[in-house]
């Protein structure tokens, strides 16, 4: 009786370790004493971090270090100038699993991990869809819930663009507005640049235009979306 | 046979010796020479790499000295490249340094300069052009009102000299200042004395540090706030050890950073942080968004920053309703002794890098030469709290009757702008730089550093005591290089790669023929000896 009952035992562990071994892939899977989104949420300014999440856009790379917009499906991370060789950071392509040890930061409102090291973790790759935050703008505390994510705007009108230097080459500074209240959001040059297509429509848009927006939810005293595309709204 | 056996190896030797040369690559460029005359006859394209304060009236001044200039000289044409980053520049210039493509005139610190001459008369010197009797500073074949060399504050251009040579012109020149929330001190209980010392900064900041029973800052209400952030760490640290006479570096390069006095500023930097009363540019923010925000009581950053700091200020990062109305008063940094007080010179200097067509050099030079004119000088010295570097510009009349106008609107007269701007007027002979040579760049960085990291290091749970100075000296000394100030190597030479195959047989060859040299000789020893 022994016997048999082991010899079911083993069968059913072989059988779960079967189903195991063709479960569906789980982007919100971490490796061992990573955080959850929520764990790093939590976690106090100025305490050491390892999170894990996949890459969706990088600046570029400058003095051996990488800013890095990172995602998993419960939330984005900001990874400011981490430590990067310019090979390793050429295989930071989107969807790029990474593990990331830092420190949990906050810059002008901008919560981000900074001083940290990087590795790749072997996985499928993710990309994250734009979430929908138009209805957030007006509430700032739900929105900055959505810090770093990928986000999506409809309907917003522009205010004004205005090159920083004033001619392109370097950022542009967008206002929109939505509801009477303004915002200012940013393309920023070292995340798309002036030959991309998000920096070339600026030019042939212009105060009054009513727009869709995709971009970055980061944060400079307050919302600061890095935008990354943009189209008139239909 | 002798004879022709000898002209043989000869030819075959003069045939070598310039391939060996050629191996070597690049020899740099000629030394410049000022050409007799200018050639309106051939076109020039020169480009003009320069750095503004996120100031759109600053990139307005330069595009119209551009347009001016170019009026003047038809056969020139100026492309100008806009930075908002010193930093950038200058891994820019090193870059292209190393492709032979830098810019032709260039706004820069000296420090940088010191790096950029590691490549072989890469910088023109300007010994000879500023006195040059033609195209030198007013000289008689310049098209234009330029000052003459004993017309640019001599202090100032004293600091575009490296090893005894003139490679840089100052363009414009700031110091640091202290913005004060006057409304909080006074609400605190203290008077802001004439003179600022550290020591009072560090006592009304920590007793800025107390908090109600909700949590809030009493003296603002708010839950933020950092009574000290200083914007630059690297000037902090170099003023204070100034002021306190200790040792930075020898005019030779000897480092001298790692002392006891740096020691003294990187505790109490630990206690001040520990307690909340101190932060950084780079930890926290900008010191003018605290400040307006009334989040902050003693913002410390450059006298060109002056148009950001306080409630009226014409440049602004946060929302209006964010600012909050208080008297800001401009002073001197903190001294350690207001009897010598003692502060940084900065501020943006033009330098003139070297071409294969000496008349390219010399309408660069011409160009650099024009951003000291009255019209360049007085209109960007007005753009933020800098001071024009020449005595013609300062004693015009146009630029007495804007320094009188303090206050009269929020925008050109800005009162907290012309107060900066008369700080470093009435304190130049007060001012310092530091000395410059090739890895003076790096020390100013590691300089900065060191608090960067005490500021982060107490915050994350470290014990600033001996042993923790000790390594940071060792971490921050090996990060930058400065162990044996083996420096020479800042120019970041570019990943090369495996050399091409028609290299590597040309290589062979070469050493096959001196092989065969050697043999020949040998051979001829040999026999000439059994003769």
């Amino acid at each position: 009786m022994k016997k048999i009952i082991a010899l079911m035992l083993v069968l059913c562990m072989a059988f779960a370790m079967v189903a195991c071994g063709g479960e569906k892939f789980d982007p919100s899977a971490k490796s061992e004493g990573v955080m959850t989104y929520a764990q790093y949420d939590a976690a106090a300014l100025d305490a050491e971090v390892t999170i894990e999440g996949y890459v969706q856009a990088t600046q570029s790379w400058y003095k051996d270090a990488i800013k890095i917009y990172l995602q998993d499906p419960d939330g984005g991370y900001f990874v400011y100038d981490v430590a990067c060789t310019e090979a390793d950071a050429a295989k930071l392509e989107k969807g790029t699993k990474i593990q990331v040890k830092g420190v949990k930061s906050a810059w002008e409102g901008e919560v981000e991990v900074v001083d940290g090291t990087f590795t790749f973790v072997e996985s499928e790759k993710w990309v994250a869809e734009a979430t929908d935050v138009t209805s957030l703008l007006a509430n700032e505390t739900e929105l900055i819930k959505h810090q770093n994510k990928f986000v999506s705007f409809k309907g917003l009108t522009i205010d004004s663009v205005e090159y920083k230097n004033g001619e392109p080459g370097d950022d542009i500074y967008v206002n929109v507005s939505k509801d009477g209240a303004t915002y200012s959001f940013c393309v920023e040059v070292y995340l798309t640049g002036p030959d991309t297509d998000v920096y070339k429509a600026f030019a042939d848009l212009k105060a009054g235009d009513v727009v869709d927006m995709e971009g970055f939810l980061y944060w400079y005293k307050g919302v600061n979306t890095h935008i990354t595309a943009v189209s008139k709204a239909g | 046979m002798k004879k022709l056996r000898f002209l043989a190896v000869l030819l075959l030797v003069s045939l070598l010796a310039p391939s060996i040369t050629a191996c070597h690559g690049s020899r740099g460029l000629e030394q410049f020479v000022i050409p007799e005359s200018f050639d309106d006859s051939k076109e020039y394209v020169i480009t003009f790499w320069a750095k503004n304060d996120t100031n759109q009236t600053q990139v307005d001044i330069y595009k119209k000295a551009i347009s001016d200039f170019e009026a003047l000289y038809p056969n020139v044409k100026v492309k100008f490249q806009p930075y908002t980053d010193y930093g950038r520049i200058y891994n820019d210039v090193i870059t292209n340094i190393a492709t032979g493509t830098t810019p032709n005139v260039c706004i820069t610190y000296p420090d940088h300069i010191a790096t950029y001459l590691t490549g072989k008369n890469t910088v023109v010197s300007l010994d000879g052009l500023l006195t040059d009797e033609k195209f030198g500073l007013g000289g008689s074949e310049v098209r234009f009102d330029s000052p003459k060399a004993d017309e640019i504050i001599p202090k100032f251009l004293e600091e575009g000299v490296i090893d005894g040579t003139h490679y840089a012109i100052p363009f414009m020149r700031s110091t640091e200042a202290c913005y004060v929330n006057k409304t909080y001190v006074e609400k605190l209980g203290f008077t802001l004395p004439e003179k600022l010392t550290w020591d009072f900064m560090w006592e009304v900041a920590e007793a800025a540090t107390v908090k109600d029973e909700d949590g809030n800052y009493v003296v603002n209400g708010q839950k933020v706030l950092i009574p000290i952030i200083y914007k630059s760490t690297d000037n902090m640290m170099i003023q204070y050890l100034a002021q306190s006479e200790a040792g930075y570096s020898t005019a030779e390069g000897e480092i001298l950073l790692f002392n006891d006095t740096v020691k003294g500023l990187l505790e109490k930097v630990a206690v001040h942080a520990s307690s909340g009363a101190f932060s950084t540019f780079k930890k926290d923010g900008y010191p003018a968004n605290y400040l307006n925000a009334g989040q902050c009581i003693f913002a410390i950053d450059s006298t060109a920053g002056a148009t950001w700091m306080g409630s009226n200020a014409p440049l602004v990062d946060i929302s209006e309703e964010a600012i909050v109305d208080f008297e800001t008063a401009v002073m001197e940094i903190p001294q350690v002794d207001t009897e010598n007080p003692k502060m940084i010179s900065q501020g943006p200097s033009v330098c003139v890098f070297n071409k294969r067509d000496s008349g390219e050099v010399l309408a660069s030079w011409l160009f650099a030469q024009f951003l000291l004119t009255n019209e360049v000088q007085i209109a960007y010295s007005q753009t933020e709290g800098y001071a024009p570097v020449t005595s013609k510009a300062q004693n015009s009349a146009e630029y007495k009757d804007y320094l009188s106008r303090e206050g009269e609107d929020n925008l050109m007269y800005y009162d907290i702008k012309l107060k900066a701007t008369k700080l470093l007027l009435e304190n130049t002979e007060n001012t310092f730089v530091t000395p410059v040579f090739n890895g003076s760049a790096s020390l100013r960085n590691a300089a900065g550093q060191l608090i960067e990291e005490v500021n982060k290091g107490v915050r994350r749970g470290k014990v600033v005591d001996d042993a923790y100075i000790e390594t940071l000296y060792k971490d921050v000394s090996s990060l930058y290089r400065l162990d044996g100030m083996g420096l020479g190597d800042e120019i970041t030479k570019p990943e090369l790669g495996p050399l091409p195959g028609t290299a590597v047989a040309l290589l062979s060859s070469i050493c096959g023929a001196w092989a065969i040299i050697g043999v020949y000789v040998v051979v001829s020893y040999t026999k000439k000896r059994q003769k």
